[in-house]
Formats: structure tokens, sequence, C-alpha cells
């Protein structure tokens, strides 16, 4: 019998991955590729248009739906290190070419084979991490994720793999750390109100480190606990479960 | 500065707005987790309450007529307002007609939406309001900050020293059964001389021609029963088929409300005293009032026509919980206000309301009516848009970007450039002053790039 080909998976890296902290791609290449896919990155991926969908510019996240569309649909899977990137394409472009008989089906086929970097890892390839890394952690669960796709559990289920690893409640793990994408920028002191809050309770939790599942709001959290003087470091989850947060944390210089 | 951005600074800079707010929501938000924990199947039961208003709405006009004819048979009258302004006609004309003095006024957020109290002091009407919060907020001259308590964001210590001022007989003890017995002392006599009682609605029962209310303080029923007139104001919205609707719709209310199971009254009137009642109103006028909302069916905010004003949108919201309820500048604040408000009070002027969420859908998770309150509000943002309402500089600078996106090697040259500037302004990882980000560094750093992006540096080969 031949071998059952590997699933070929488009990583789409978001642009704040790309821009900010690329070793959370790196991290999703080592993670993929251990759990037996091959991995493709396009290299002509930008940004799925999440901040003109929110701003209510529909015709330009329309267009750059499309263009996202016929950038990925070639591949078995993509998978997305963010909630909330994830859930643009497998939740929103539908939506967005709901009165595009041309491009509907075609958004919907993309979304049926989108999926975030930790359910995929979690349930289709059904992956448990090698990594050990002796730390406490708190578990933000940023937003979109959350309630958009339900990630809730994989993280937390993946996590318990890692060697040495303790997971610590954090007090409104679920409330938002009032990033929200261009929110923050646009009404910064309710944001810092929020953000401040949040950083209060990771600093209470007690916890070495402080993950989640999203770019944004891990720098949103991790700018407010560095002005607050606080030690708590942040990672992406990824970074723990491919074992590579031994680098530095989000801040760090390298 | 806009108006709302001023009202935001006002309420982040009062401390005791916060505590005060945050208690309150606080316990709601505790309470409510453990009734909805004790249901059997809240999802199903909140899929039946969504089916029951979609239902209803669908077919208005239906319900509506059937409503009008039982309760016209029961013998109380039935108005129609199309705007807020024929509503207070209709209302003020009512008292005027009865040569009422005063009345008695059990508090409803339709009364606020129409602008009733100020409608009834300029016909001279004097108002006495039976809801202990909303008296308080009467006392102080201020309007409601959140739907199901009025008062919520005054502590214990604000409204003694208010009713110190302002009561005849003041409390003598700081407890809060005192000052409740102070407001008890203040309000009854002229609750009970009342010529006009005004009340609202939760349900009105179609195929009975009943008007539903429920409270903690049986202040609906002091407004209903003693005077010689009762007026129940309602949205059209308020309909229901039948009593086990509204039964059901009720089991949702309270426990979204507030956590309890039911409400300490909860109350079902049908028409005035009948011979042989020992008491009830000698008349009852129904007014049903639209303002606005066969236009909100019509235009894509149906679902929004679901609300039952339970409040917890807003006690679950992380930005009313810091700014409160008077920042959001109408009648209804929170998640459900800044989907109303520009339905009510037009888009143009209310565009910030409809920005100034975080998109994070902890309002839809908790709503007993399952309303899609994040998606309702970027169908705002995209009328705002399209209408040409966004600013000018924020239109550039989105269009700026959106062409750059769907350019990629412009892009790929773009995030190249403004990663290697972004890390000119770094010190040690961190940004701490960033030009055209100064809202976010002023009161957080921001973590500086890596180093290239990582296209690039895929590109150039390396794999882990």
């Amino acid at each position: 019998m031949p071998p059952s080909p590997r699933p070929s998976v488009a990583l789409f890296v978001t642009c704040l991955v790309d821009a900010m902290r690329p070793r959370i791609g790196f991290a999703a290449l080592a993670a993929l590729e251990d759990a037996g896919c091959e991995v493709v990155v396009p290299a002509e991926q930008t940004c799925c248009g999440q901040p003109a969908l929110n701003s209510g510019d529909a015709a330009a996240a329309a267009a750059i739906a499309r263009q996202t569309i016929a950038l990925l649909e070639p591949y078995e899977a993509v998978v997305v290190p963010s909630g909330s990137c994830a859930a643009t394409i497998a939740c929103h472009y539908p939506e967005l070419l709901a009165n595009d008989p041309a491009w509907l089906p075609r958004a919907q086929a993309l979304a049926s084979r989108t999926y975030e970097i930790l359910t995929y890892l979690d349930q289709v390839c059904d992956w448990r991490p090698s990594a050990a890394l002796d730390a406490s952690v708190a578990y933000h669960d940023s937003c979109s994720g959350l309630r958009e796709l339900g990630i809730k559990q994989q993280p937390r289920r993946l996590l318990s793999h890692v060697k040495g690893l303790r997971q610590v409640p954090l007090a409104g793990a679920e409330t938002c750390c009032g990033f929200g994408g261009t929110f923050c920028v646009k009404y910064p002191s309710i944001s810092n109100a929020i953000v401040e809050e949040k950083a209060a309770a990771i600093e209470a939790s007690g916890a070495d480190l402080l993950l989640s599942g999203d770019l944004g709001c891990l720098m949103n959290m991790a700018g407010k606990l560095h002005r607050r003087g606080a030690s708590t470091r942040a990672f992406h989850t990824l970074e723990v479960l491919a074992g590579v947060a031994d680098g530095p944390a989000i801040g760090e210089a390298p | 500065m806009s108006g709302f951005t001023r009202r935001v600074e006002h309420a982040l800079a009062d401390p005791v707005l916060k505590i005060a707010v945050e208690l309150t929501a606080g316990t709601a938000e505790a309470k409510r987790a453990t009734a909805v924990a004790a249901f059997p199947d809240f999802e199903a039961a909140r899929a039946r309450a969504a089916a029951i208003k979609d239902h209803v709405v669908a077919n208005l006009g239906h319900y509506l007529q059937e409503f009008e004819a039982n309760a016209q048979a029961a013998g109380a009258t039935v108005h129609w307002a199309r705007t807020a302004e024929e509503a207070c006609e209709t209302v003020v004309g009512i008292c005027k007609r009865a040569g009422a003095r005063s009345v008695a006024r059990s508090k409803s957020m339709l009364g606020e939406e129409i602008g009733l109290p100020h409608a009834l002091a300029q016909a001279g009407i004097e108002r006495i309001e039976t809801d202990l919060a909303e008296h308080i907020i009467q006392l102080s001259g201020e309007r409601p900050s959140h739907i199901v308590w009025p008062a919520m964001h005054k502590t214990r210590e604000q409204v003694s020293a208010l009713f110190r001022a302002r009561h005849h007989e003041p409390h003598l003890e700081e407890t809060i059964a005192a000052m409740a017995e102070s407001a008890r002392r203040h309000l009854r006599s002229a609750m009970l001389e009342a010529d006009v009682g005004i009340s609202g609605a939760n349900f009105l029962i179609a195929d009975t021609g009943s008007v539903c209310t429920v409270t903690n303080e049986g202040n609906a029923e002091l407004s209903i029963v003693p005077p010689r007139i009762n007026i129940v104001t309602a949205g059209i919205e308020k309909v229901v088929p039948s009593l086990p609707h509204a039964i059901h719709m009720l089991r949702m209310l309270a426990r979204s409300a507030t956590g309890a199971a039911l409400t300490q009254y909860t109350t079902f009137y049908t028409g005035p005293k009948r011979a042989g009642d020992r008491d009830g109103p000698e008349e009852m006028h129904i007014v049903l009032v639209d303002n606005g909302r066969t236009d909100m069916r019509e235009s894509g905010l149906a679902e929004m026509l679901r609300c039952i004003r339970c409040g917890a949108c807003m006690n679950h919201c992380v930005v009313f919980r810091q700014i409160g309820g008077h920042a959001y500048g109408g009648t209804y604040p929170g998640p459900m206000g800044a989907v109303l408000t520009p339905a009510l009070d037009g888009l143009s002027a209310n565009r910030d309301l409809v920005h100034a969420c975080t998109m994070n859908g902890k309002c839809q998770e908790v709503c007993p009516v399952n309303i899609p309150l994040p998606t309702l509000l970027r169908g705002w943002r995209e009328k705002s848009w399209r209408e040409g309402l966004e600013p000018q500089a924020v239109r550039r600078a989105l269009g700026l970007w959106a062409w750059g996106v769907r350019h990629p090697r412009l892009y790929r040259l773009g995030s190249a450039l403004a990663v290697r500037a972004m890390r000119m302004a770094a010190r040690a990882g961190w940004i701490s002053r960033l030009p055209l980000a100064g809202g976010w560094t002023r009161h957080r750093d921001l973590p500086a790039p890596e180093g290239t992006t990582f296209i690039e540096q895929y590109a150039r080969g390396r794999r882990r």
C-alpha cells in the first residue's frame, strides 16, 4: 500500500505576524511539519482585510476577500495563527460576498477549509506537542477565536501535553483586552482603561507567562504589562507548543 | 473633540462612577451566570425566545390588530402614535381632558425614548416617579444611565446626600432600609393622590388584550390601580401572541437582567375596573408607539426588535463597564443602545457609538434573544461609510492601505520599510513614542518588530 500523501496546507501568516513577530510564523511551520503536514507559504499573501471590514468599507473588504480567495483556493487547507484573521476568512468572507453569485461558492469553499492553527493541530491532525517548559502560564481567550470559532479547549488541551508547564487560572480570561483592531487607536482612553484591568488580572494570576492565540491582543496586553513594570512575559501559544519559548518574549530584544 | 469623546473623558476621570457601575454590573454578571447554569437547556430556551419574537415582528400587523380588538373588548381605549411627538400629545391630551394636576409614573424606557417627562413638565403637570431609582434620577435632574437600574451610576453615599437635601423628612440612619423609608414618606401620599397613572408594558398579550408589567418594587401597580385613569405607553414590538409566550419571555428576561427566577411583582392587567371590581382605574388608555420601529424592520434592523430590554448586553460590555451609560448620550446605553440610538436619533450625530465597540461578541453571547449586535453595528458602520459620514482622514488612510493590500509587491515593500522605520524608533525591544500611533504609546509600550518580515526571511530560505 502506498503511504498516504501528507496533507498540503497553506500557511497564511497574518500581516501582524509577518511584520512584527515572524518567529510565530516559523513556530507554525515547525509545528505543522511535526504534525506531518506539507506546508506551503503563498508568497503573494498580504492581509485578510479585517480593518476594512470593521471600518465599514465593505467594497474594499470584498475586493481584498476576492484576492485572498483566489490566492488560497488551490490548497487543501489554509491555516492561520490567529483566531480573528481565521474568522474573517471563515465567517465573514461568505457574508461579504453573499450577493455575488460568482464568488459566494468560492468563499464558502475556502471558508470550509480554513482553520485557526491550534484547532487544526488539535482536531484535524490530532497532534500532541513534545515540548517541555518549566513555567506557569495564564491563558487569555481572544474574543474572535472564542466566540466566532469556538476556540476554548483546543489550546488548553495542547498545552496540557507540554512537560513542566502549569496552567493557572486567569480571572476574566474571556473578557476582551480592549485591543479590538482599530478600536485601540480610535478610542485610546477607553481601550487603555480596559487593558489596565486586564493587566492587573494577569499580574494577580501570578503566572510567569501570558499566552494567547492572537498577536494583536498579545501586543496590547504585553505593552501594558511592560508600561506597568510587570514581570509577566508574553508569548503566542504556538511558540510554547513548538518549543521555541526559550527565546525572547514579545517586546524583549533578541 | 466630539460630544461622545468629551463624555467619555469625563466618565473615565470619575473614580466613583467606576465603582458604582462595577458593583451593580459585576453582581448582575455573576448572578446571571448562576441562573443560566441552573436553567435546563438555556440555549434551546434562548432559541425559542428568538423565534417567538421573530414570528411576532414578521406578523406585527396581525398581532397588533388582535391585541387592539381584545383590549377594546375588555374596555380599554387604544391609541396609535407614529412618532414620539404624537405619543406625547396623546398622553398629555388625556391628562388635560381629565383635568389632571399630577401623574404617578412607573419607569418605562419608552417614556424616556419619547421624552414624556419633558412633555409633562411643558404641560405643567406634576410628575411623581414611583420607581425608587427613577425618583433618585428625578431629584438629581439626570437621565437614566441603565435600562434596568436607572441610577446605577450613583453610590449609596451620593443617594443619601441627595435624599437629605431634598426629602421633607430625611432618614436618620445611614442604612438602605432607612433611606427607602425616607423615599416612601416623601412619595406615598403624592402617589395615592395622583389623578393619572402612567406605566409601561413589558409585554402586550394579543389574544387577551392584557398588559404585563414586571417590577421589583410593586410600583407599576401603584401607578395603575389607585389613580382614576391609567395610561400605558408601549412600543409596538412588545406584543406577543399569548400568555404562554409571555411567560416564556419572562423567564428569559428576569434571569438575564438580575439572575432572579422571576421579579418580585409580575402583573397582568386586562381593561379598566369592571362593575363589581373593588379597585382599578375607571379608564385605561393604551398608547401603541411606532417611533421608527416599522422603519427598523424594513431597513435591516428587524433582529433588534427582538430586544426585551433586560440590560445583559450592557452589564457584560467592557466599554459600558468603563464609561457607564450617560456617555452614550441617548436613551438606551450599551451595545443595544449603540444599535438603537442611530435608528432613533440619526446616524450622523451618533457615528461614534457604532464605532466605540471592540466587536468582542460578548453582548450577543449573553443576549437572551440572540440579537447579532456586532453584525448590526457593522451594518451601521457600512452605512456610515457609504453615506460619506466617516472622517476624510480615515477614508484616505484606509483607502491607501486597502490599495496597498491589493498590490502584494508594493505591500511587501511598504511593510519592509515600515518595519525598519519602527525598529529605528525602538529601544531595547520597545517603542514608547511613535508618531501616528500616539493613542497607543500614550498608554502602553509597543513591542518593536523583531527584524525583517516573515516573508522576507522565508524567501531567503529560513525555515525554522
